[in-house]
C-alpha cells in the first residue's frame, strides 16, 4: 500500500479528504470534495438535502468505492488509504465508526449485547478463535469480563444502565439514537462519524446529545465527523465545519464564519432573485428595508 | 341479536345478568328444539316392528348443558372485554410469561433429559417406541444442527438435507470402501459435510432470504441428483446396502458369533437380544444430539455465536462494527451442515440401507418445519415441535392417506396460535450484573 509522494496529512490532522468524487450512473452525486478532519475536534458536514453527506460518510467507511479521489487516515496505529479497504476493515483495522441516519441497532438482542457485539473483534482474538473459548479457559472470561465493563461505562454515559437487559427494540427512539453512540464508541474508534445523531430528538434530547458528544471530544480526544440538520447543534458544538451543495464544497471553516458566508445563505435560502419580482413590488420592498444588508441576519436565522 | 346485546354487556364492562339469562335462555331453547329430534328420539328394533324410544333424561342434560355452558361462556366475555385493564395486564403477562417460561426451561430440560436416559429401561418401551424415539431424536439433531444457520445466523436453508446426504453418504462409501469403523468415520462425516457446508456458502456469500433460499434449494436438489446418477460410485437408485453396523468398543450385535470372537452379548453373559442393538442405536443418537445442544449453547455465548445473531438482525451494522461477514457466515454454514453430517452417518448406520431416495426435499423442509415451529433460535422448541412433528405423524399413522392432512393442519394451527413459534422467548446471552466497582476505563 504505497502512497505518491510525502503524505498529505499535516500534523494534528486525523483525515485527510482530498479529491473525493463519486459518480452513480449519469449523477454527479460529490463533485471534487477535499477537506479535512482533525483530531480532538468535531467537523461538521451540513448542506441542504441531497447535497451528497451522507454519500460522503459512506465512502469513508467503504460502504461505497469513491468513483475517485483519496481518503487518508492517519492514526496512532498508522496510516490508511480508507478508499482501497472494504468496509468492516475500515471499522476493525482503521477504526473509523459511524452510526445511521437510520437507526441500524441489532433490535431482538439485548442492549448490553449490541455494546458486546461491538467489541466483537477483541473477544474473537480473546477466544483464540473460538477454540478457547469453547472450553471455558479463563483468558476469555476475563476478557468478557473487560468487554463488560467497557459497556458499563458507556451505558453510563448515555443514561441506559437501567436497561441494560431489555432488549434494544423496545428502547424509545431517542435511546436508541444514544445508544447507537455508544455501540459505535464501544469499537474504540480513532474517528466517530454521526449521520444525524439529532434526527427525530427533541429540545432535552438534542441539549443531552451536545453534552454527549462534548463529553466524547474532551474525555477521549477522538475525532468527531458530524452530519446535522439541528443548527443548535452544528453551531453548539463544532469546531469545524464543511458546507456541501449538489455534491461540491461551497464552504469550509469555522462556525461563525460559516455562518456569514454568503455562498451558504444562497445555499440555505435560495438566490435573491430581484429582477424576478415586479417592479413596484421590488420598489416597495427597497423602501421599506432602506440599505441591502439583509445577507447577515438570513444568516443568523440560519 | 343475541351478539348484540352480547356487546352492549361487554361495552359497559359490567355484568348484565338479565340480559346474559336472557341470552342463556335462547340458547337453552334452541338446543332443547334440536335435542328432542336429535337425542330425545331413538329408533329401537321391537318385536312388532320399528319403535321409538324417548329419552328425556338425556334431552334435560343437553339443555342445562347448553344452558350453563352458555353462562360460563358469557361470563369469560364480560371478564376479558375491559379494554383499558387488559392493556396494562398483557404487559404484566408478557413478564410473567417470560418468567414461567424460564422456570419451565430450568425445570423440564433436565427432565426431559433423565426422561430419555432412563426411557429405554421402562417396562413400557418396546421395540417400536425405541425405534420412534430414535428417529425423534434424529430430527431434534438435525433441528439444532439447522437452528444454527436458520435461527441463529438468519441464513434461510431450504437444502439442509444435502449435508444430511453428504453425512450418509460418507460413512457408507468409506465403510464398504476402506473398510473403516462407524466411529472412525464419524467426524470424517462430519468433515466432509462441513466442507460441503463452505463450498455452498461460498458462492450464496451475497445472497440474502429469498434468493438465498432458492440457490440452497437447488444445492440441496443437486447433491441429490449426483447422488442418483453417480452409478459407478453410489450406486445410483440402487442405493447402497450392507452397511456395518455400529459395534460396542469392536463388540458387534450379532445373535451367531465367529469361532474365537465375542459379541455384545456373549461378553456380558447376556440372552441375545435384538433390543440390545436398538437400545445401544438409542444411546448413541442421544449423546450426539446432545453433543449437538451443548456445542450450539456454549457458541451463542461466544463471540462468534452473538456475531451470527448480530448478522442475522443487521448485516451492515455489522460491518459498521468490523465484523467481517464472509468468515461469519461460512462459519455458520460449516459448523451446521457438520451436525447434518454427523446425523447423516448415524442413519447410514441405523438402516444399513441408503438411496437417494431418503434425502428428498420433503426431509428439507420438514427440519425447516421443525425449526421454525419450534420458534426461531430455541432450543427447546426444536425439542417441542420434533416430538409434535415427527412424534405426531406416527400418532396419526392409523389416519392412513389423511396423515399428512392432520400434520398440515396441526402446522396451520400451530402458527395462528403462535405465529413467531412454540416457544419464541429468547434470552440474552449476557446479563449486566451490579457493578463490581465504581470507575471504569476512560
Amino acid at each position: 500500500m504505497s502512497v505518491d509522494g510525502p503524505p498529505t496529512a499535516t500534523a494534528g490532522t486525523l483525515l485527510a479528504v482530498e479529491h473525493l468524487t463519486m459518480r452513480f450512473g449519469g449523477l454527479l452525486a460529490i463533485d471534487d470534495v477535499s477537506f479535512d478532519a482533525r483530531d480532538g475536534e468535531i467537523t461538521a458536514i451540513i448542506g441542504p438535502n441531497g447535497a451528497g453527506k451522507t454519500t460522503v460518510f459512506n465512502c469513508l467507511t467503504g460502504f461505497y468505492k469513491p468513483t475517485s479521489g483519496r481518503l487518508t487516515l492517519q492514526a496512532g496505529s498508522g496510516l490508511f488509504l480508507l478508499e482501497r479497504m472494504e468496509d468492516f476493515r475500515i471499522a476493525q483495522q482503521a477504526k473509523v465508526a459511524r452510526t445511521f441516519q437510520n437507526i441500524r441497532l441489532f433490535p431482538a438482542m439485548s442492549v448490553l449485547e449490541n455494546l458486546v457485539v461491538a467489541q466483537h473483534n477483541k473477544l474473537m482474538r480473546a477466544s483464540g478463535y473460538t477454540f478457547a473459548g469453547l472450553f471455558g479457559l479463563g483468558v476469555y472470561r476475563h476478557a468478557e469480563q473487560d468487554a463488560v465493563e467497557l459497556a458499563r461505562y458507556w451505558l453510563e454515559q448515555v443514561h441506559l444502565t437501567a436497561r441494560a437487559d431489555d432488549n434494544a427494540g423496545d428502547l424509545p427512539y431517542g435511546d436508541q439514537r444514544r445508544l447507537e453512540i455508544a455501540r459505535a464508541m464501544c469499537t474504540e474508534p480513532v474517528l466517530l462519524c454521526l449521520d444525524e445523531p439529532a434526527a427525530g430528538l427533541n429540545h432535552r434530547e438534542s441539549a443531552e446529545l451536545n453534552e454527549l458528544l462534548l463529553f466524547i471530544r474532551n474525555q477521549h480526544r477522538i475525532g468527531v465527523l458530524l452530519i446535522e440538520h439541528d443548527m443548535s447543534v452544528v453551531m453548539g458544538i463544532s469546531d469545524h465545519i464543511v458546507v456541501l451543495d449538489y455534491g461540491r464544497k461551497i464552504a469550509d471553516g469555522e462556525p461563525a464564519a460559516v455562518r456569514n458566508d454568503p455562498n451558504v445563505i444562497r445555499a440555505y435560502l435560495g438566490e435573491e432573485e430581484d429582477e424576478a419580482l415586479p417592479p413596484e413590488v421590488a420598489r416597495d420592498l427597497a423602501l421599506e428595508q432602506g440599505p441591502a444588508d439583509g445577507g447577515d441576519d438570513a444568516g443568523g436565522r440560519a | 341479536m343475541v351478539v348484540r346485546t352480547l356487546n352492549g354487556v361487554a361495552g359497559e364492562f359490567r355484568l348484565d345478568i338479565p340480559a346474559i339469562l336472557k341470552d342463556c335462555l335462547v340458547s337453552a331453547l334452541i338446543a332443547l328444539a334440536l335435542a328432542v329430534f336429535i337425542i330425545g328420539l331413538r329408533t329401537t328394533d321391537g318385536s312388532g316392528g320399528l319403535g321409538l324410544d324417548f329419552r328425556w333424561q338425556a334431552v334435560g342434560i343437553a339443555v342445562v348443558g347448553v344452558f350453563v355452558g352458555r353462562f360460563l361462556l358469557n361470563l369469560w366475555w364480560a371478564r376479558r372485554t375491559p379494554k383499558p385493564k387488559v392493556a396494562t395486564a398483557e404487559q404484566g403477562v408478557a413478564a410473567s410469561a417470560a418468567e414461567a417460561f424460564k422456570t419451565f426451561v430450568k425445570v423440564a430440560a433436565p427432565m426431559a433429559v433423565i426422561g430419555a436416559v432412563v426411557l429405554p429401561w421402562m417396562p413400557f418401551a418396546d421395540r417400536y417406541l425405541l425405534d420412534v424415539s430414535i428417529l425423534v431424536l434424529t430430527y431434534i439433531m438435525l433441528g439444532w444442527g439447522l437452528n444454527i444457520v436458520v435461527g441463529l445466523a438468519g441464513l434461510l436453508d431450504l437444502g439442509y438435507v444435502a449435508f444430511y446426504a453428504v453425512g450418509a453418504y460418507s460413512y457408507a462409501l468409506l465403510a464398504l470402501y476402506f473398510d473403516l469403523s462407524f466411529w472412525a468415520c464419524l467426524p470424517l462425516a462430519g468433515a466432509f459435510a462441513c466442507l460441503f457446508g463452505i463450498l455452498l456458502g461460498f458462492p450464496v456469500l451475497r445472497l440474502r432470504g429469498d434468493y438465498l433460499a432458492i440457490v440452497t434449494l437447488g444445492f440441496g436438489e443437486m447433491i441429490r441428483v449426483i447422488l442418483l446418477n453417480w452409478y459407478e460410485f453410489t450406486k445410483g437408485p440402487d442405493g447402497l446396502s450392507g452397511i456395518p453396523r455400529p459395534s460396542f468398543f469392536g463388540l458387534p450385535f450379532t445373535r451367531r458369533v465367529p469361532e474365537g470372537t465375542e459379541s455384545f452379548h456373549t461378553f456380558f453373559d447376556l440372552d441375545y437380544s435384538s433390543l440390545h442393538r436398538i437400545i445401544f442405536l438409542y444411546y448413541v443418537i442421544l449423546v450426539l444430539a446432545l453433543l449437538t445442544n451443548w456445542f450450539t449453547l456454549r457458541l451463542r455465548r461466544l463471540p462468534i455465536g452473538r456475531a451470527w445473531e448480530a448478522l442475522r438482525e443487521d448485516e451492515i451494522a455489522c460491518r459498521s462494527l468490523g465484523i467481517n461477514p464472509t468468515n461469519t457466515k461460512l462459519t455458520a454454514f460449516a459448523i451446521g451442515a457438520m451436525f447434518g453430517g454427523f446425523a447423516g452417518s448415524f442413519f447410514a448406520t441405523r438402516q444399513g440401507f441408503i438411496s437417494p431416495e431418503s434425502f428428498t426435499f420433503i426431509e428439507s423442509a420438514v427440519i425447516l418445519a421443525i425449526v421454525v415451529l419450534g420458534g426461531m433460535g430455541s432450543q427447546v422448541g426444536v425439542v417441542v415441535a420434533a416430538v409434535l412433528l415427527i412424534g405426531g405423524t406416527e400418532l396419526f399413522r392409523g389416519l392412513d392417506e389423511y396423515r399428512m392432512l392432520a400434520f398440515g393442519g396441526a402446522m396451520v394451527l400451530i402458527m395462528v396460535w403462535r405465529p413467531r413459534g412454540l416457544l419464541a422467548h429468547r434470552e440474552p446471552t449476557l446479563k449486566l450484573s451490579p457493578a463490581p466497582t465504581g470507575g471504569g476505563p476512560p
